[in-house]
């Protein structure tokens, strides 16, 4: 039995799993991995990797099933979802749950680990190498699946432990100086976090009269702060999301440390640890704070757009492959960033789909970019040169990764790229245009790139470099595979994670008086539906807006949002989206009869 | 004439429950025992180990004792009401002489390698463990300086006890004298409150408050300004800070950590019991100064710890941030602020005795090789040590799944429900720079290669059992309460009377 959660009330169960604690093991067997490594012994090093891997390969198949049994027709609400008490005199509790939201990161979470270990070895120190890698693993599920304000806390927070000594401990170059920047950075971020987080409990229980709970759907569901006190928090919360994205101001922990890191962390951080940020700026900052979001919503985009620009700008002046690549993320983060405060269905699925996107293709990055210094010991693009010759097959997995990250049609980037400028131009349209320019410095940036690298003359080392081995294809095959087929058919990615982008979108304009999802005045819109389909009739849906019926691909026009404002919406908000009302009509229509 | 009357007289002896002093006494007659027993019994006769073992037998039998009166439930008044065994005063009690226990184990090898007399060194300690839980327990301002100067007149002495290091005598003077001057500031401050409220005794002052308004309240806010100096020197808050860094680093290790927990934890009691209990009625006045109190000592712990070049003298300076934490509880001057800090008092205990106890196993026969340079290399050289004072250190910095985490939450908790927002800002805020001050201790053991040690200096391969014990048994604890915090914060709401 699965157990699904909204608004505060259990809503009943849908499918009929048999194991409910599925989130909480999937987030120990890393744990549990580590301690394994840290008792094995001394006199079978070649033990290590094995063991690492078993463990991850456990959380990663879990993973998997947990997306095989995900109900894609109650995307929008917490399946799986299991609560324990843990500090009870303070109203915490562990509660795990996943939503359409979070359901593919912790899915790609789960598969870029154990392919992170499998693909680079620890340099040196094998046994703490790979126990801080599980460690780190077990900190990434958890955040994702943490439905409770300070386990969610706990998670954004210890993540830091392992990752800061992966940096210091298997990097190179400054190591110890781009840890510690990486670390003091981040726990600033979160500092004041933390403040917010009780805060923001307290606040509400004094305001709704209950007892304290860190509960995140209780809290998101009533909605009780005042005004300026909301936004204050949500500043506090925003300010830690913006470190670890990271946005424009305090980004420059990113490159420092992503460049010295060892490969595996880089491929860690960019693919997973990146996504915290993004994912926290939705979960608790979109659903816990709806009206600062949309009040704050300009200035997070313009961020986001400054950080495109200026990530592309400094991408493409770099010489080391690495620190472009590094720069490359804080321009395809600022489009999530836009993605996510476009505050419309596009944007947000977009946003979203795009954290996926770019932790398969950044990832990949990072990992060639590690193979190639593997081999040649620089990473300076200027050393490097006509790679191509030598190694024919790690250009074309290069360049394949490449173009999705570039945005090339038919890959994944493209996807994501385009709902996301889709719905920046409905909500903030020059800023959607400046945002498009990005996407040409992309190209730009990163075709000069693979063309210094891997096209000319090869001399010297460079013509002598191996090809790609059987095992390093091995494991880029997943990434190319992932690529590749949510470029060609997104439709199974999108379909879960809209109806719980609807959910928040509504939730949205259910507490902000006079906020309508922001769209575009022509008709008919361009709809994120019209990707997957060219039958894309129109047709209004009266109270029950939003429901979408198992993926449908034409169940309904987000666009359309004419029924949004107005009586339709007034006459909505009397029984409100919260409760098992909302879970009700969010829930899809098989499962309506659940919610009773 | 006069004794047959007397005599006749039937003799009012004060009722008093001795088993409820049990805390108070037990400490107190292990170290008259164990003054005599050496004394008058040649050393020879004597394992080496014996004083260690008697201080630790009689720290966990106090433990127990707190323990069966805890079950027990209620309050013990004896004396008149003057002292007073309640949850609170238990669980310090408790801290107390658990930090004792689990310090005791590490000395004989200490005494041992340093050159120190371990009979002087465990008498001291159980006198001042007994001052503590005096000071814990005290119902009377003039109790409470009695409590306070037996802790304090014994930690003068043990810190001067490595009498072949200057600096160990260095810091005895420093901190007697200063201790000293303080000490006239806190009789003052008695004297003082005594004169406006007419009573000495805590319960008396809260409820002489209670009843009156003090129009002319000048001789009031000057006492209790003076009882802040007072007390803020025991705890090391800054402005009244400046002893504690060389004290620490001079006084032989294991004191330090005595210094750090068993000391720090009875002056915030005491705090406790003058501030948030006796003068909760005038909370309006003295909570802007433990506010501004509690900001200074942030900053300067924090940042102090951040400059240092050398390992103990940052844990001294964190030890001063750490107090500034604390102080963050009492500011709110509520329940739940007195439950935070006695959360970060007993989970700080640990960890202090953790790290100083790594810290003494590394430096060296002269207790003073523990420059950061000393531990460069050490995650190879040492990877068990380089583990252990990790976790600690990470605890320091608040890391998530570690007692300090939960420590700090709590008193943020505390001081957010208070209204406080500004000082918990400030209290993450300088989180962030002390983590970089323990940030430096990590990057030194695992991020610098290894130096080669200097032959005559060359740190024993082996720490010890009891050491080793202890060590193990500090990271058991400061991690199971991270993981499940319950127990100590259940624990801490019921001292607190929530």
């Amino acid at each position: 039995m699965v157990t699904v959660r909204k608004g505060g009330l259990l809503v009943g169960a849908v499918a009929s799993a048999s194991f409910p604690a599925v989130l909480t093991v999937l987030v120990l067997v890393p744990v549990a991995g580590a301690l394994v490594l840290l008792a094995m012994p001394r006199t079978r090093p070649d033990l290590l990797k094995p063991v690492a891997l078993a463990a991850s390969t456990v959380s990663a198949a879990l993973a998997v099933w947990v997306l095989a049994e995900f109900d894609t027709g109650a995307a929008s609400v917490f399946q799986f979802w299991q609560q324990h008490e843990w500090i009870a005199g303070w109203g915490v509790s562990w509660q795990v749950g996943v939503d359409g939201l979070s359901l593919f990161l912790v899915v790609m979470t789960a598969l870029i680990f154990p392919l992170a270990i499998v693909g680079v070895d620890a340099e040196h120190s094998p046994k703490p190498y790979y126990a801080w890698m599980l460690v780190l693993e077990a900190g990434c599920l958890g955040t994702f699946v943490a439905l409770d304000l300070v386990m969610f806390f706990v998670f954004f927070e210890i993540v830091l432990v392992p990752m800061y000594f992966l940096i210091g401990g298997w990097g190179h170059g400054q190591r110890a100086y781009a840890a510690t920047k990486f670390f003091l950075f981040t726990m600033f971020g979160s500092a004041l976090m933390l403040v917010a987080i009780v805060a923001l409990a307290f606040l509400h229980a004094s305001a709704a009269g209950d007892d304290v709970t860190f509960d995140l759907t209780a809290i998101a569901e009533s909605q009780v702060l005042a005004t300026d006190t909301a936004r204050w928090l949500f500043l506090a919360f925003a300010l830690a999301f913006a470190v670890k994205v990271p946005l424009f101001p305090v980004h420059t922990w990113l490159p420092d440390a992503h460049t010295n890191a060892p490969t595996a962390g880089s491929v860690i951080l960019a693919a997973v640890m990146l996504k915290l940020g993004t994912y926290g700026l939705v979960r608790f900052g979109l659903y816990l704070f709806p009206e600062a979001s949309v009040y704050f919503a300009p200035l997070m985009v313009t961020l986001g757009v400054i950080g495109i620009i200026y990530g592309a700008i400094a991408a493409a002046m770099q010489r080391d492959l690495k620190r472009l690549v590094a720069y490359s993320s804080v321009a395809h983060l600022g489009f999530i960033v836009i993605g996510t405060f476009a505050l419309n269905t596009e944007g947000l699925t977009g946003g979203v789909l795009q954290m996926v996107n770019h932790g398969v293709s950044t990832g990949a990055l990072f990992l060639l970019v590690g193979m190639i210094y593997e081999r040649r010991h620089t990473r300076e693009i200027a050393e490097l040169g006509g790679l191509q010759k030598p190694a024919p097959k790690l250009a074309a997995v290069f360049l394949v990764v490449m173009l999705s990250s570039v945005g090339l049609p038919g890959l994944n980037g493209f996807v994501g790229e385009l709902l996301v400028l889709l719905g920046a131009f409905n909500a903030h349209r020059w800023w959607a245009v400046a945002a498009a320019a990005g996407v040409i410095l992309a190209a730009v940036y990163l075709l000069w790139a693979y063309q210094r690298v891997f096209h000319g003359p090869a001399s010297g080392a460079n013509a002598e470099m191996p090809d790609l081995r059987w095992r390093e294809g091995l494991v880029m095959a997943p990434f190319i595979v992932a690529i590749v087929f949510m470029g060609v058919y997104p439709k199974p990615v999108i379909e879960r994670i809209e109806p719980a982008v609807d959910a928040i979108i509504a939730h949205v304009e259910d507490n902000v008086a006079g906020f309508a999802e922001p769209a575009a005045n022509v008709h008919p819109p361009v709809t994120l539906k019209d990707l997957a389909t060219t039958d894309s009739t129109h047709h209004g849906h009266g109270d029950d807006h939003h429901t979408d019926d198992d993926g449908d691909s034409d169940g309904h026009q987000n666009g359309d949002n004419g029924h949004h404002s107005g009586e339709d919406h007034d006459s909505d908000s009397g029984n409100g989206h919260g409760g098992d009302g909302n879970g009700d009509s969010r829930s899809g229509n098989d499962h309506g009869e659940d919610g009773r | 004439m006069m004794p047959l009357a007397l005599a006749q007289l039937p003799v009012q002896t004060p009722d008093i429950d001795w088993a409820g002093l049990l805390p108070v006494l037990l400490p107190a007659a292990g170290s008259l025992v164990l003054l005599m027993v050496r004394s008058l019994v040649p050393s020879r006769w004597l394992p080496a180990a014996a004083d260690a073992v008697w201080t630790f037998a009689v720290a966990v039998a106090g433990v127990v004792a707190v323990a069966v009166l805890w079950q027990r439930g209620g309050e013990v008044r004896a004396f008149e009401g003057q002292l007073v065994m309640d949850q609170m005063a238990l669980f310090v009690a408790a801290v107390v002489l658990g930090a004792v226990a689990l310090a005791a184990p590490t000395l004989p090898r200490y005494c041992r390698r340093v050159g120190v007399a371990s009979a002087e060194l465990c008498v001291l300690i159980l006198l001042a463990a007994s001052g503590a839980v005096v000071m814990a327990g005290a119902a009377d301002l003039i109790v409470l300086f009695l409590g306070l100067e037996t802790m304090s007149i014994a930690a003068y002495v043990m810190a001067a006890l490595n009498l072949r290091r200057l600096e160990s005598l260095e810091a005895g003077l420093k901190y007697f004298v200063l201790g000293a001057f303080s000490t006239a500031f806190l009789l003052f401050g008695i004297a003082l409150v005594y004169g406006a409220t007419g009573t000495t005794s805590l319960g008396g002052i809260a409820a002489y408050l209670d009843t009156y308004i003090v129009l002319r309240d000048g001789m009031l806010l000057a006492g209790m300004a003076m009882l802040l100096v007072g007390l803020g020197f025991k705890v090391a808050a800054a402005p009244f800070h400046a002893w504690a860094p060389d004290v620490y680093v001079g006084a032989p290790t294991p004191v330090t950590a005595l210094m750090a927990s068993a000391v720090k934890a009875a002056g915030f009691a005491a705090l406790i019991r003058v501030f948030v209990e006796a003068l909760e009625v005038r909370a309006d006045d003295w909570r802007p100064a433990v506010f501004a109190l509690a900001c200074a000592t942030l900053a300067v712990g924090s940042v102090g710890a951040a400059v240092q070049s050398d390992a103990k003298r940052i844990l001294a300076y964190s030890s001063v941030s750490h107090a500034g934490f604390i102080l963050v509880g009492i500011q709110a001057a509520s329940d739940e602020g007195v439950a935070a800090v006695l959360f970060y008092v007993a989970a700080y205990a640990v960890i202090a005795v953790g790290s100083f106890t790594v810290l003494s196993a590394l430096s060296g026969s002269q207790d003073d090789r523990t420059s950061l340079d000393s531990l460069s290399g050490l995650g190879t050289r040492r990877p068990a040590l380089a583990l252990a004072l990790t976790v600690l250190l990470l605890a320091q910095a608040g890391v998530p799944f570690t007692s300090g985490f939960v420590a700090k939450f709590s008193v943020v908790a505390a001081a957010v429900d208070a209204e406080s927002y500004a000082l918990a800002i400030v209290a993450m805020v300088s989180a962030v720079v002390a983590a970089y001050a323990y940030l430096r201790m990590v990057v030194a053991m695992y991020f610098h290669d290894a130096e080669p040690e200097p032959e005559a200096e060359a740190v024993p391969p082996t720490i010890g059992l009891g050491t080793g014990a202890v060590i193990v048994a500090a990271i058991l604890f400061t991690v199971a309460m991270g993981v499940v915090p319950g127990l100590l914060e259940s624990l801490s709401s019921t001292a607190a009377g929530l």
